[in-house]
């Protein structure tokens, strides 16, 4: 986006003399903050701890798998481990990851805005955000929760005997935290736009940030009245969904997943902003079809809705209520179809800088096909029958969730890493994790497809001697997938204190979060600047 | 511990990638599941390639041509023509996948009935000449069996790979799973929803026999009395006769003849008398009163066992004065009557 006004600063303006990092040290300077910008710092702290902490989870989970036998840990801590890495993952790393983190640093930025519409407020859910992650963390210590992330009603209501009610309150108290965010996103991207930048010039970023506010604006309150059920029941013996007390363990599974299948897009359409940035940057090229992603960004979010019902194929709904279902769950892949064909697209006719981000964002596409279109193969009700709650749906979802969303995010969390420090890391190191993730990614997930299809189910302690050696493919997969998380965390530290200075910048992007200085401004511009261009104008001839 | 893993019934198997095919359902399947695999594979590979065609052709320092991008209206219609051959692909697999389905699911007028019970962390087997099997069901090839699954505490799954089958066990419910098994042999059993600490330990064996082999297991099982008579005799011990039966002071509907039938309610309306209603008639009486009765039946939840409510309800099925003639009730469909 060219600008008439407001970039008062020359390109070879290195670092910039003030910035939102140079004054306010002390602890209170950040803990008090308003800054977008820095509470965006505060959230990636919080959530890089939760990903580890969720991550050894993992790990540990793999190890035990390596063997049929359970050897390793008991099938209680088994239990325990992959409910909290479940919750600690969707509610403390997926949700929040893009939109609290890069989506707070950056949505003021590209609708040319000084903050979010309620700077408070922002402030406000990072400290909810905080306090619900004190209940889980106590949930855990309190001799941990062996639910699932699901909480399946009677076992997590009546059967458990686990910290079920700290993790239900944690995930409960996190919820407002996304009602808060959301909220502030959709106000901030209505009313705060720059002059000249309307509905249709804005980056495909802001879009899957407001399409994903508006879902967990909707949804999350839903999630919240089932977790209070839950507590009812679980503490009072109020009969809701315990068969014994008169209650109806499917309607638990009903409320569940009319929030949990819209958290779904809450934990992908961010991505797909991310990498719709990154791919028209390393291309040069502007987006294949703009307004083909902007509405397949929106039908992906208002389809989300109703296809709930394709987690309980098997679960005892109606035969017909399954059909339309799994109808409207082949629709919702047609947007995501049409998107990956545009970034592919995108590529054509372009000048492709093979960058650390881009390598991420091309992962993304890779990895989200097999997602998407194994999921396709699940929507189909017949092959549900048979992989319904074993590793296939595992694989599926982890292509999606970590193949897509967390891929994302690194490519993201590199992209503007230059923009949030100031600073460049290492070319080669990042271009190394970004490979280990690719490979060792589908080195985890792929042979949990085969395992699904011959019947694995999921949650397994131990499991028949013939599936060992896939089990051990996968395991050592991750490995390699921890290499590459690891690699990142340990360069882009390094870089805070050694890298060089970046420029404003050093992409040569478009879009107005460039046209500050890096770090950026305390108000982020000196002026609004004035938007005069669709974005992603970008001309293959200039580098 | 050692205890626990004394019953698990392990069956040999080699690295494979498909299970075996081992039902009628199966071969049907695993058709559809080879169709699915080659589309998204090929798709699959296809962005995949294009990619790296994109990515070799038009790398920054490349001498590529780059002229004559298509315009926004060529793109739009491209994207159009992308979207229609995807819904058209997507809609023959829907068809496709959902007649599977509906066939699979919706099940055969009669067959014979096992009852399976679900527990933490068991599978209990009746079958309807009475024998009783744990983690083993014994079935023959070539009939179709109908299992009555029910739970007796939180939610289990009935899955069997080799068969492609698998139902939610739920409790306070009953749902049925019909097969068709082809192949003499023994397969694996599991609980595919998690259940607590040794949800990985509930599994168990389906042994398929040939007829006669099948005939001559039963036989070995020595004489049992059939669910019908052990209801009976409930009946009696749980004082349900002494209203239910006969002419006693106490004025209670009569049971003979009501199994699949509707009953008119006090409150308005009619229910069908299918297992659900007779459970939770015996449950929860108060849910739906006889229309001209008074309700003074006391509940008997927390009382009666799943085995038991079962063999009841078999024996007031048995009351029915003209056997046959009634079709089964559908109760696939979600939930009770409101």
């Amino acid at each position: 986006m060219s600008v008439v006004s407001g970039n008062a600063w020359p390109a070879n303006d290195l670092w910039p003399r003030e910035h939102y990092l140079s004054s306010g040290f002390r602890l209170r300077d950040w803990l008090l903050t308003t800054d977008h910008k820095r509470i965006g710092w505060l959230y990636l702290a919080s959530i890089t701890a939760f990903f580890f902490l969720g991550g050894v989870a993992a790990l540990l989970i793999r190890l035990e798998l390596m063997t049929p036998r359970g050897d390793l840990v008991t099938a209680d801590t088994y239990n325990q481990l992959f409910s909290m890495h479940g919750i600690i993952m969707i509610w403390f790393f997926l949700i929040p990851s893009i939109p609290a983190t890069l989506g707070n640093f950056l949505l003021p930025l590209m609708v040319g805005a000084r903050d979010l519409a309620f700077p408070r407020i922002n402030l406000l859910s990072w400290y909810i955000y905080t306090i619900g992650g004190i209940f889980t963390l106590f949930a855990v210590i309190a001799g941990g929760v062996d639910t699932g992330w699901t909480f399946y009603t009677p076992y997590s209501t009546m059967f458990s005997n686990t910290a079920v009610l700290a993790a239900v309150t944690g995930v409960f108290v996190v919820g407002f935290s996304s009602i808060l965010t959301g909220i502030n996103f959709i106000v901030t991207t209505h009313k705060m736009r720059a002059p000249g930048l309307s509905w249709m010039r804005l980056p495909l970023f802001v879009w899957a940030n407001y399409a994903t506010s508006l879902i967990m604006v909707l949804a999350t309150p839903v999630l919240s009245c089932t977790l209070l059920l839950i507590a009812l029941e679980r503490v009072l013996g109020i009969g809701i969904f315990d068969p014994s007390l008169g209650g109806d363990p499917i309607l638990f599974q009903h409320l569940f997943w009319f929030y949990s299948h819209p958290a779904v897009y809450i934990m992908i359409l961010p991505g797909m902003g991310v990498v719709s940035e990154i791919i028209t940057c390393f291309s040069r090229n502007p987006i294949f079809g703009y307004k083909g992603m902007a509405i397949s960004i929106m039908s992906i979010a208002i389809f989300g809705f109703i296809v709930w019902g394709h987690h309980m194929f098997v679960a005892g709904q109606s035969l017909y209520a399954g059909v339309m279902f799994s109808f409207f769950t082949f629709l919702v892949a047609l947007p995501s179809a049409i998107k990956t064909f545009n970034w592919t697209a995108t590529l054509y006719k372009g000048r492709i800088h093979f960058t650390a981000p881009m390598l991420y964002g091309l992962s993304f596409i890779g990895l989200f096909t097999i997602g998407g279109l194994t999921g396709i193969i699940l929507a189909s009700l017949a092959i549900d029958i048979h992989v319904h709650d074993t590793y296939f749906v595992v694989a599926h979802f982890h292509y999606i969730m970590v193949g897509g969303m967390v891929t994302a995010y690194l490519g993201g969390l590199h992209f503007w890493w230059p923009k949030m420090t100031g600073k460049r890391y290492s070319e080669l190191w990042s271009k190394v994790a970004a490979l280990a993730l690719f490979i060792g990614f589908n080195l985890t997930f792929f042979p949990q497809f085969i395992l699904g299809y011959l019947g694995m189910p999921r949650r397994y302690h131990e499991y028949p001697a013939d599936f060992q050696i896939l089990n051990a493919m996968s395991s050592l997969g991750a490995g390699v997938l921890a290499i590459g998380y690891l690699l990142p965390l340990v360069y882009l530290t390094w870089s805070l204190f050694k890298g060089q200075p970046a420029g404003s910048n050093p992409w040569n992007a478009k879009g107005l979060e460039w046209l500050t200085t890096s770090p950026p401004l305390k108000h982020n511009f000196v002026q609004i600047p004035r938007v005069t261009e669709p974005a992603y104008a970008y001309d293959r001839d200039d580098g | 511990m050692s205890e626990q893993r004394a019953y698990l019934p392990d069956i040999e198997r080699g690295l494979r990638f498909l299970p075996e095919q081992a039902s009628r359902f199966a071969g049907d399947l695993d058709i559809f599941y080879l169709v699915m695999v080659v589309v998204c594979g090929l798709l699959t590979i296809l962005v995949f390639a294009l990619i790296c065609y994109f990515g070799y052709r038009y790398r920054a320092n490349s001498h590529a041509n780059r002229e004559h991008i298509p315009s926004p209206r060529t793109s739009q219609r491209i994207e159009l023509g992308v979207l229609t051959i995807m819904f058209v692909v997507f809609m023959g697999l829907f068809a496709w996948s959902s007649d599977l389905y509906l066939g699979q699911y919706r099940g055969p007028q009669s067959a014979m009935t096992i009852n399976v019970i679900g527990k933490q962390w068991m599978w209990k087997v009746q079958h309807p000449d009475g024998a009783r099997e744990i983690n083993t069901i014994h079935v023959p090839v070539g009939e179709t069996i109908a299992l009555r699954v029910t739970s007796e505490d939180v939610i289990h799954s009935f899955y069997i790979p080799d068969f492609r089958i698998k139902r939610d066990v739920l409790p306070g419910a009953y749902r049925e799973v019909w097969f068709e098994a082809t192949t003499p042999g023994e397969y694996r059993l599991f609980c595919a929803e998690y259940c607590g600490s040794y949800h990985s330990r509930m599994r168990g064996k389906i042994v398929a026999m040939e007829q006669a082999a099948y005939q001559r297991w039963l036989s070995r099982q020595g004489q049992h009395d059939t669910p019908e008579v052990q209801g009976a005799r409930l009946f009696s011990s749980y004082g349900c006769s002494g209203c239910h039966i006969g002419e006693s002071s106490v004025r209670a509907p009569e049971l003979a003849g009501v199994y699949g039938r509707p009953v008119p309610l006090s409150s308005g309306g009619t229910v069908m008398a299918d297992d659900a209603y007779l459970r939770d008639s015996i449950l929860q009486p108060q849910k739906h009163v006889v229309a001209g009765f008074n309700p003074i039946m006391p509940s008997f939840s927390g009382q009666i066992s799943e085995d038991e409510l079962l063999q009841i309800i078999a024996y007031i099925k048995s009351l029915q004065p003209e056997e046959s003639g009634t079709t089964p009730p559908d109760d696939t469909t979600d939930g009770e009557e409101p």
